[in-house]
């Protein structure tokens, strides 16, 4: 029979690396708080594994440990594995002491342990289990016999009948209130002497009337506030953490040591933290723009190969040219030129972000961003959110999730599709290449994307303070950062896992909508009621606004077009302008430079056209994405407006400068 | 005097916490409790937040926060 274990733990304590060696799956792990923002579930034996996001405490503050909580009181999982990091055990012991209270069968896994030694830590694990009255298991983050310990120590757990919880002394009055309550709770589902506790701190939990009365009056009798009462309780807890890291523990508990102080003195210090930061950036820009040119020449090549192949296939088949038309000049064509331009730069971008997030980097992002953000009534994680953004909008939507409070989360998923995601990228470059950095190198473009860049973050501050003025209204809310330590990223694992994860993931999901469009828009383009098709009696139609803008009706219409994925934009574009139908395929940026002079495009369409790719309505994805994180039209049509009302506003003053 | 005014590097003990709800639960979580020794790592480039060592970790605090925690500074540094 398959029996369900829970991983809990403390945020950055290789739970989810963990979680992927026992399992096998490749869920993503990155080391900073907030990763796991829903459970991931996977197979290991006879067990099925589910992996809570981490958590400090089971006290429901945040939404991920509401997730992992309201996950252990389900009562589905039959053992809970806590993993605590051996180098601030103390911390750890916390959430073990609060899931003994809540679970019967609880393993605790010492996570660590290597790392810990070389900072002078030693944790003994037998002395630790006595005291706790739990098993203890001690593992390193990546000794290959960690996992069959680990697994012996679970398959021990069925070995005997359940244990009873246990709870730490909360002192005289309290324990007197509970003796009173607990007959009173026995009927009900949840844990009685757990669910007595909770009451007593006033939190509003489903149980009989009678249990509720009888906490209020056992709290009254105490003379005691609800928060008085949790008070109690996290003082007891903490004095039992400290107990038994006594116990325990020898030499001083410090998962933050002196190299990560020296590094932070780089990252984060007055004089580096912003020149790095932006080093960085353009670094990353570069490689993507230098590293992508080839492989995109090679991949266009490669499907040009295959096409002719099709179209023979096609021929043999004597098929009717409609339908070689739809399949081949639409979907096909479509898919190729997505593949071939935003393949290699994602498969250069993605591993370095991933390469950077496992480091520990990111976290000194938003803490040393957080200023701004204050003075925006915002949330410093935002700019975590902004980074996932710059690889896909949809990710970094999904991810403001490590944002506590409603407002502020709010704040962050209607500013996130400011920051360009990576299928903007090839359009920008291109663009940026083309009329702004014309000869040479690499160089140039590459500084010129991290400038876009930086004004778009730039415009994220202001679109965030102007909606937390008007429309989000509300005080900033405690901000608490965790700066994990520094990790030496583990490269090969890096790469392998961030191509499959994250590079194909998006790919495949751009690839999906491309084929799909890339039939409708030769549908558009070959129907000619009247000799004109569709496609540039729509373009004449949007003229006269996109000129008024900077732009032209071509430009607006491929915009329109390109909701499904924005990728598709150049190619749609170059499709209106060459209206012979089909896409054709990437034929050089000097070959695509010379059509867009043709059509009359000048410095200042360009510009326009760079300023609306960062600023307008995100992708379809990315739309629906909002509409799920937030239940709400109001506030998905909000995420696709605010971005437009300001590109336009942007491109419209940029025009009129302009002429 | 409040843990905002602790300045990087110094060591001090806290000896309470003037806050509610959610923030004092979360950093007792954290194990920022009363009689718990903490030190001002360093401020963030901008000033706010900053970063301090709390039980064997670093964690950022903004000043808002911070200027509600009493603590008392150790005379010396902590080696």
């Amino acid at each position: 029979m398959e029996r369900t274990v829970a991983l809990a733990g403390n945020p950055n304590v290789g739970k989810s690396t963990l979680f992927n060696r026992l399992t096998g799956l490749r869920q993503h792990t990155g080391n900073w708080t907030g990763k796991t923002v829903s459970t991931a579930e996977g197979r290991c034996g006879a067990y099925r594994l589910v992996d809570l996001p981490g958590t400090y405490s089971l006290l429901p503050h945040s939404e991920e440990e509401r997730v992992a909580r309201d996950y252990l009181l389900r009562g589905e999982a039959e053992a809970v594995v806590v993993v605590c990091d051996a180098c601030c055990l103390e911390r750890n012991l916390n959430l073990v002491l609060q899931c003994r209270e809540l679970c019967q069968r609880v393993l605790v896994c010492v996570n660590l342990l290597d790392e810990a030694e070389r900072r002078g830590i030693r944790v003994d694990c037998a002395a630790l289990s006595r005291g706790l009255g739990l098993p203890v298991v001690g593992v390193t983050a990546r000794e290959k016999g960690s996992r069959q310990r680990l697994l012996a120590a679970l398959d021990a757990l069925w070995g005997t009948p359940a244990p009873a919880r246990r709870s730490p002394p909360y002192g005289e009055g309290l324990e007197t209130a509970l003796q009173h309550m607990i007959p009173l709770a026995e009927g009900e589902r949840l844990p009685a002497r757990w669910l007595c506790l909770r009451l007593l701190a006033g939190e509003s939990l489903p149980a009989s009337a009678a249990l509720q009365r009888a906490a209020e009056a056992e709290r009254a009798a105490l003379g005691l506030t609800p928060s008085e009462v949790e008070d109690l309780l996290s003082a007891a807890l903490s004095a039992e953490a400290t107990r038994l890291s006594a116990l325990s523990v020898t030499g001083e508990e410090q998962a933050y040591g002196r190299r990560d102080a020296r590094l932070d003195r780089v990252f984060t210090g007055k004089i580096w933290a912003f020149p790095v930061m932006l080093l960085l950036l353009l670094g990353i820009c570069y490689l993507s723009i230098r590293g992508a040119n080839l492989p995109s020449e090679w991949l266009s090549v490669g499907f040009d190969k295959l096409e002719t192949l099709l179209r023979r296939g096609f021929a043999a088949l004597s098929a009717p040219p409609w339908l070689e038309g739809l399949l081949l000049d639409g979907a096909y064509q479509s898919l190729a030129a997505v593949v071939s331009v935003m393949l290699p730069p994602m498969a250069i971008f993605f591993p370095l972000f991933t390469l950077l997030e496992d480091a520990g980097f990111l976290p000194r992002v938003a803490y040393n961003l957080d200023r701004p953000f204050q003075c925006c009534h915002a949330c410093g994680k935002q700019s975590l959110c902004m980074l996932m953004g710059l690889g896909c909008n949809a990710v970094g939507v999904t991810g403001c999730r490590i944002i506590d409070s409603k407002r502020e989360r709010l704040l962050a998923i209607l500013t996130n599709s400011i920051t360009p995601c990576n299928g903007r990228f090839p359009l920008l470059i291109a663009l940026l290449t083309m009329f702004f950095a014309a000869e040479g190198s690499a160089v140039l473009p590459a500084v010129l994307l991290s400038l876009v860049l930086v004004g778009s973050v730039l415009l994220t501050f202001a679109a965030t303070a102007l909606l937390s003025k008007t429309l989000l209204r509300g005080a900033p809310t405690p901000f608490v950062l965790e700066l994990p330590p520094y990790r030496k990223p583990q490269v090969g694992k890096v790469l392998l896992r961030s191509l499959l994860d994250r590079t194909l993931f998006v790919l495949g999901r751009a690839a999906a909508v491309a084929a799909p469009a890339g039939a409708l828009l030769w549908c558009l383009s070959s129907f000619r009621p009247g000799g004109e098709s569709l496609l540039l009696r729509l373009a004449v139609l949007l003229d006269g606004p996109g000129r008024f803008f900077g732009l032209d009706g071509a430009i607006l219409l491929a915009f329109l077009l390109g909701l499904p994925a924005n990728e598709t934009v150049l190619p749609i574009l170059l499709m209106i302008y060459r209206a012979a139908g089909g896409l054709e395929d990437a034929a050089g940026l000097g070959e695509i430079h010379t059509l867009l002079l043709q059509q009359g495009w000048t410095g200042v369409t360009a510009l326009c056209t760079v300023i609306f790719t960062v600023l307008h309505w995100p992708c379809s994805t990315t739309l629906l994405t909002v509409k799920k994180e937030t239940d709400s039209w109001k506030w998905t049509a909000l995420a696709a407006l605010v971005p437009t009302v300001m590109g336009l506003i942007l491109c419209a003053a940029v025009a009129a400068l302009g002429q | 005097m409040t843990l905002e005014n602790l300045r990087p590097g110094q060591t001090g003990t806290v000896l309470a916490l003037r806050l509610e709800g959610a923030l004092r639960r979360r950093l007792r979580d954290l194990g920022l409790v009363e009689g718990v020794r903490l030190r001002c790592l360093g401020r963030s480039p901008l000033g706010d937040p900053s970063a301090y060592l709390i039980c064997g970790a670093a964690i950022a605090l903004r000043k808002t926060d911070s200027r509600r925690i009493e603590v008392e500074v150790e005379p010396w540094n902590a080696p």
